[in-house]
């Protein structure tokens, strides 16, 4: 196969044509190598994130304090393994495999939102995840619902659908502390002093720093910037806390007239790379957890397709 | 209570227990399972086994008349006042063992619950009409299973053998009958338990049949759940349960 | 032995009767059966719906993007078709 310069291949005016009228690029449709190799690393790590997601949660299901939060704890870690399985398909319509991309996963070559490295430490941690991790990526996702691959964007319009119940059962819960004993106060407050910043950090380094945003906001994969999403997320967030009468850990957080948005403090840096690098808290263990079930589940999967087989022999015979 | 009243109680209890706590016990599958297809299935299942036991327990509430909720009865009582079968609390072992228990119970609910739509309680009636319609679903699922684990590899063959040979003995106390339960049988409002026996019996041979199993000999029983005399794994699952109620009393979640 | 993956099925769904069943994703599972209970668990947990057909990924036949211009574009001529194409006078203009 010869590969034409790109600058000469006729495909990439179409293609081109096509993003900026804001027309959907389809799976069969002609893609420069990059763009295909962008995209699947996005939704890929899209989708990582959603399964790893499930940990932190997962961990408060069987001490969930009634049986109501307790069913609606389960519903919304179903939701995010719903949204996994939407993306893996949704990466598979470029041509690899889930079973590749876990390997991907597992020896380290594809990453997963740090948010999810951070332990869960108190039942109020729960409500937190919610209302921040969720609060935050309704934010982004909602910008990507405009994204230009298009099961990629068909994937996030139904994500967003079902993520507002996340981010609204996580606020119910949070209330409820907030609203509860003073015990049950301070461990909200605890909560939220511990997944504040982690939460900004979610939407990634500013964007002069960041490698990956021009090509990406160039292609209409990313379409808008992560300082102006961190922005929106703090201006949605902070009238939040403030009605529960929760305390944002940030003595610079201030409103500020003349842009008619918060002003707040720097993000500690060293952290955030710190946790990307792989030496947050729990990247270990989530990354363990994960293997161990996919590794648990082998002889499973190999007893699904042996049955499989021998059912198709006997239909043949 | 009168007699009738806490023969009623004790029986939406006993329910609403069995199905708390194979729910929990499914529901410790999450971020666990075999694959993502199945982890999202499972976490159904519990789901639905959760949600019977929130309608049990209302129905007792109303029997009881005390004003207690299902997070009384749920988080606040021990293990000797915990009425389920001694087959729901077992912990989930491996997924031949998890589905193994799960079909010896699918079999049985689809029994239960399909006599139970004909209770002559309303409650109970418009209770087992909905849990019939899940444990459908549930049976269909478990019988699957069964025969791709039974007829798959060596592997997974000797595993869910070894599962039901684990098991078999603790199906006897889902057809045994107290006498206050009796009362209520006879009375066209509970289920006579003993009578599902044969047909359980039967539909468990033919699927372990399909799935190249052998019926284990059986030969011994263990039982008590319904008296509350519970193996030692139901301390530890409602100590995990219950930690924030019993460590931060009385309070709202 | 390392197991291969499981098949890849897509998956249709139609919310309500009279509607046509719509393309919502695709699911790994061992066979058809297997695939439409799972599409039940992942795509209907919010009653969207009262039909599912699953397929196999492999057995869908694609139309290409070069054959959009052969397969799409002679219908662009025919305006004809559209009801839209045809002014009627206002008095019976209903139809």
């Amino acid at each position: 196969m010869t590969e034409k310069p790109l600058q000469a291949d006729p495909r990439l005016a179409t293609f081109e044509a096509k993003v900026a009228n804001e027309e959907r690029i389809e799976p069969k449709d002609w893609m420069p190598d990059a763009f295909r190799k962008t995209v699947l690393r996005q939704m890929s790590q899209h989708a990582h994130s959603e399964v790893i997601g499930m940990q932190p949660e997962g961990n408060w299901i069987t001490r969930a304090p009634t049986l109501y939060r307790k069913i609606v704890l389960l519903a919304k870690i179903q939701d995010e393994c719903g949204h996994g399985l939407y993306l893996y398909s949704a990466a598979e319509t470029l041509g690899t495999s889930r079973e590749e991309m876990v390997q991907a996963l597992h020896e380290g070559k594809a990453k997963y939102a740090s948010i999810f490295n951070y332990p869960s430490l108190t039942w109020a941690d729960i409500g937190m995840i919610g209302w921040l991790v969720d609060g935050a990526a309704i934010v982004n996702q909602v910008s990507l619902q405009r994204t230009s691959y298009g099961p990629y964007a068909r994937a996030m319009i139904r994500i967003c659908k079902e993520e507002s119940f996340h981010q609204r059962q996580g606020f119910d819960a949070t209330m409820a502390l907030a609203r509860g004993s003073a015990e049950q106060k301070a461990m909200a407050q605890d909560a939220l002093n511990r997944w504040w910043w982690p939460s900004l950090m979610m939407f990634g380094p500013h964007d002069s720093d960041s490698a990956h945003s021009g090509q990406s906001m160039k292609w209409k994969l990313k379409r808008e910037s992560n300082d102006v999403l961190r922005q929106r997320f703090v201006d949605q967030t902070v009238p939040q806390a403030e009605f529960i009468g929760l305390k944002i850990p940030d003595p610079d957080l201030k409103w500020n007239e003349q842009r008619g948005s918060y002003d707040f403090g720097e993000i500690d840096w060293d952290e955030f790379h710190r946790v990307i690098a792989g030496n947050g808290p729990c990247n270990r263990q989530r990354l363990a957890h994960h293997v161990r079930a996919h590794e648990n589940g082998q002889w499973v999967r190999d007893a699904m397709h042996a049955y499989e087989m021998k059912r198709k022999s006997r239909d043949a015979a | 209570m009168d007699a009738r009243q806490k023969a009623m109680f004790d029986y939406c209890i006993a329910f609403g227990d069995d199905s708390l706590t194979l729910g929990h016990r499914l529901s410790e599958w999450c971020s666990n399972g075999p694959f993502l297809e199945e982890d999202l299935a499972l976490t159904n299942v519990a789901l639905d086994f959760i949600g019977r036991a929130r309608m049990f327990y209302a129905h007792a509430a109303e029997v009881e008349g005390e004003g207690r909720d299902e997070d009384d009865y749920a988080y606040l009582r021990d293990c000797r006042e915990y009425r389920n079968f001694l087959l729901h609390e077992l912990p989930n072992g491996d997924f031949a063992f998890t589905m193994a228990r799960q079909l010896m119970v699918d079999v049985f609910d689809v029994g239960f619950f399909g006599q139970l739509a004909g209770s002559k309680d309303p409650d109970l009636a418009a209770i087992g009409a909905k849990a019939l319609k899940e444990s459908r679903y549930h049976l269909r699922r478990s019988e699957d299973w069964i025969r791709r684990l039974g007829d798959g590899t060596d592997e997974s063959h000797r595993r869910v053998q070894d599962a039901f040979e684990q098991l078999w003995g603790y199906a006897a106390e889902l057809f045994e009958m107290p006498a206050a339960e009796q009362h209520l049988a006879d009375a066209g409002i509970a289920v006579d338990r003993a009578a599902l026996k044969p047909g359980w019996t039967a539909t468990m041979q033919n699927v372990l049949q399909e799935a190249t199993l052998e019926v284990p000999a059986g030969g011994w029983s263990i039982g008590g759940g319904r008296d509350g005399m519970h193996t030692e794994h139901l301390g530890y699952l409602l100590a995990e349960m219950q930690f924030l109620q019993r460590a931060y009393p009385g309070l709202t979640w | 032995m390392k197991q291969q993956n499981l098949p890849l099925f897509e998956v249709f769904v139609r919310s309500k009767r009279g509607l046509d069943h719509r393309h919502v994703g695709s699911l790994h599972a061992e066979d058809p059966a297997q695939a439409l209970e799972y599409a039940r668990d992942v795509y209907l947990r919010r009653s969207e719906g009262v039909s599912i057909w699953v397929v196999r990924s492999s057995d869908i036949t694609a139309s290409q993007e070069s054959d959009v211009e052969m397969f799409c574009d002679p219908m662009d001529d025919k305006p004809y078709r559209h009801a839209t194409h045809f002014n009627l006078p206002k008095e019976v203009d209903n139809m």
